[in-house]
């Protein structure tokens, strides 16, 4: 019985293919990799997009902008919130509707969470990838307390849909801040253990340090952003470069690293976790009483149109920049909607950075990526 | 009643085929229940590690899970690739086990009882564990897939290399007690003190050694769940895939006995019989592993292979220097 070629007879002799995914523990998803491999040593990498596709874009040209709120947090599932006030946000902008103080505060708040959310879990599922089961079970158990918390405010623990246009769904309840409270409280007792666990571990810091580098001008090259681009050393966040929502009024630092290996990744996001628990301090301290939601404006109404026209709105995502273009022409539906999703660009930098590694590298550099395929599919 | 039942038995197909029977189905019967369980305590240590219970549902705190989970596993299906070499593919989980079974008669139990009494025990214990990377890499080669080759030959150059020192650790035993005979180890530990205290440096290479020969995190490089998908045992399914299992925790067990037996006093101890005394201290050996497993990363490829050559093998070799220079000097 012949069997069908699986190797392209034009391989030299010295290399072989193998294929990572779409179902590999490792690619966090449906990304498949094409490694070249002399050896256990990468010559060359071949990612295949495309398996998580659910045509987010078409989908957009087809609903009212309402009807589309569900779709935002399922581009990136886990830091839904970001992206759903993204939309909310950049439908307002084009519609000029106002926002009020309340909503917008807790906003930030809830966004913020919901970036520490993400973070948490990126640090389980990198020591998952470099072989380390114990710290995923940490982290999850910390998220869990924040989506516990984001729960009760949104009703949903992933996937939230809890902006609106002109304010938020539901008011924060009055026992709000002391739960949050609590949730920071447990954060920081928590933080010291990661880190003896984690940062203070030989073998991590052999697998993370020097792996992964990407340079300044590699970054600037592909549109890396976020921590990927903080951790070689460019202080560029969108909530400082082009400040958005109540960020201006809070005090907070972009922490940067220089090094651009994996380890510089890990250290700038925990530090910026460290930041977010900042601003939500700040946060709830200056939240005010008041209404959650502008019930004069035209957000409430069931048919809402924008003016013709084309806007551009950006938000810093736990991943890096997110990126909305809403093309409209007057009707209830945007005529085109774009979604820049900041994975995608961050994927693409692996092209330079992974040739001349090892495969365990190889899992290093794409778990230090902090990658949500479905969000690069859309 | 065991020597009745071979008395009885001998009867039948003479005293040493007799014994020999009996003697594998022990050792066979206490494996199998020993994996499950190693298995089982596996769980909840790792579970009590990461804060959570682990197995609770079936019998006393879980207890039964691993039974459940083997009878699950007879019921699968077992698969052969098509392009997979039949002959060595079929072969290789049984041959994964037959050096253990050989190496777990040979571990003295206590004082006169054991399955087989050589002079040369070590050295047969340190011969045999050397096969099962064949059957290991026999499995990865004969699946013909890609990840498992890779598994199957980062498996022969991990076991090559944390050989030496494990062969160097216990030969600094062997010359503190001048003797390769396992039974004559344990006693002149009973003489004088446990050879962790003489050989302190021996047994940390010892235990990092096996931890690697037995592919336990962080030296788990040939399975590398996140990066090889299970490795070398990819492509086994059901049955065939338990007996990996099976071998892997055997193998632990045998590995945590002998390092007992060199370091520990093996069957020696006060009030408990000796067999019970062995046990104790190779679960104590296994629980360390546990522990080093719930705990670390993994080591890349081309670190675990210069922690083993530019690290452990010199160590060993100066250990073993020091050892016969301080013996030669106050021998």
């Amino acid at each position: 019985m012949s069997l069908p070629t699986i190797t392209p007879a034009t391989e030299p002799l010295d290399t072989y293919t193998l294929n990572m995914g779409p179902q590999h523990p490792s690619t966090h998803g449906v990304l498949r990799l094409v490694l070249t491999l002399r050896g256990e040593r990468i010559v060359k990498v071949d990612p295949v997009l495309g398996y998580g596709h659910r045509a987010h874009e078409k989908m957009a040209e087809n609903r009212t902008y309402a009807q589309f709120l569900p779709n935002t947090s399922r581009q990136d599932y886990l830091s839904g919130m970001i992206y759903n006030f993204a939309w909310v946000e950049a439908v307002e902008k084009m519609a000029g509707i106002t926002v009020p103080e309340r909503a917008l505060i807790a906003r930030v708040i809830l966004a913020e969470f919901n970036r520490i959310s993400s973070h948490l879990l990126w640090i389980g599922a990198f020591l998952l990838d470099l072989g380390a089961a114990t710290p995923f079970l940490y982290t999850f158990d910390d998220r869990e307390a924040i989506l516990g918390l984001l729960e009760t405010v949104t009703g949903s623990r992933l996937t939230y849909c809890t902006g609106r246009f002109g304010g938020l769904s539901r008011d924060l309840d009055a026992d709000f801040p002391r739960r949050a409270r609590e949730v920071i409280a447990k954060l920081k007792a928590r933080w010291p253990e990661i880190e003896a666990l984690v940062e203070d571990n030989v073998i991590f810091r052999h697998r993370a340090r020097g792996v992964g580098v990407f340079t300044r001008q590699q970054c600037l090259d592909y549109g890396v952003t976020g921590p990927c681009l903080r951790g070689s050393g460019i202080a560029y966040d969108v909530r400082k470069a082009e400040p958005y929502g109540a960020y201006p009024r809070f005090d907070f630092e972009v922490p940067t690293r220089t090094e651009g290996d994996a380890l510089a990744r890990y250290e700038v996001r925990v530090a910026e976790m460290v930041q977010s628990v900042r601003i939500i301090e700040q946060a709830l301290d200056q939240l005010p009483d008041g209404p959650i939601l502008n019930t004069d404006s035209a957000g409430i109404k069931k048919r809402l149109k924008l003016p013709a026209g084309t806007l551009y709105y950006a938000v810093e995502s736990a991943r890096g920049a997110y990126g909305i273009v809403i093309v409209s022409e007057g009707g209830t539906e945007p005529y085109r909607a774009k979604f820049r999703t900041p994975s995608y660009a961050n994927l693409a930098v692996i092209l330079d950075a992974m040739p001349g590694t090892m495969i365990a590298d190889a899992v290093a550099i794409l778990g230090s990526l902090d990658l949500v395929i479905p969000e690069i599919d859309r | 009643m065991l020597a009745t039942l071979r008395d009885w038995l001998a009867g039948y197909i003479g005293t040493f085929a007799a014994t020999l029977l009996l003697g594998v189905a022990a050792i066979m019967g206490f494996l199998a229940f020993n994996t499950l369980f190693l298995i089982w305590l596996e769980r909840k240590v790792s579970a009590h590690i990461q804060r959570r219970y682990g197995p609770m549902e079936v019998g006393f705190h879980g207890a039964l899970q691993t039974v459940a989970d083997m009878l699950k596993l007879l019921g699968k299906q077992l698969l052969t690739p098509v392009a997979s070499d039949r002959f060595v593919y079929l072969l290789a989980p049984v041959l994964v086990f037959v050096p253990v079974l050989c190496i777990a008669s040979l571990v003295p139990l206590a004082g006169a009882e054991g399955f087989a009494d050589m002079p040369y025990g070590l050295l047969v214990i340190v011969a045999l564990s050397g096969v099962t990377v064949i059957a290991i890499f026999a499995a990865g080669w004969s699946s013909n897939n890609k990840y498992a080759v890779l598994g199957g030959m980062r498996s022969v150059s991990q076991v090559i290399a944390y050989e030496i020192p494990v062969l160097l650790a216990a030969l600094s035993v062997t010359l503190v007690a001048q003797t390769t005979d396992l039974r004559h180890i344990v006693e002149a530990q009973r003489a004088f003190v446990p050879f962790l205290l003489v050989q302190p440096v021996a047994a940390l290479l010892y235990m990092i050694g096996i931890t690697a020969e037995t592919n336990r995190a962080p030296f788990d490089i040939p399975e590398a769940e996140s990066e090889l998908v299970g490795g070398f045992h990819t492509e086994y399914s059901g049955m065939r895939f338990a007996l990996f299992f099976f071998a892997e925790y055997s193998n632990m067990l045998v590995l945590g006995a002998l390092g007992a037996t060199l370091f520990l006093g093996g069957w020696s101890g006060p009030w408990l019989p000796g067999p019970v005394w062995l046990l104790l201290k190779a679960y104590a050996v296994i629980l360390v592993m546990m522990w080093m497993r719930w705990t670390f990363p993994r080591l890349r490829f081309d670190q675990l292979m210069s922690f083993a050559w530019k690290l452990l093998i010199p160590i060993a070799l100066l250990n073993v220097l020091v050892t016969a220079l301080v013996l030669w000097r106050i021998g």
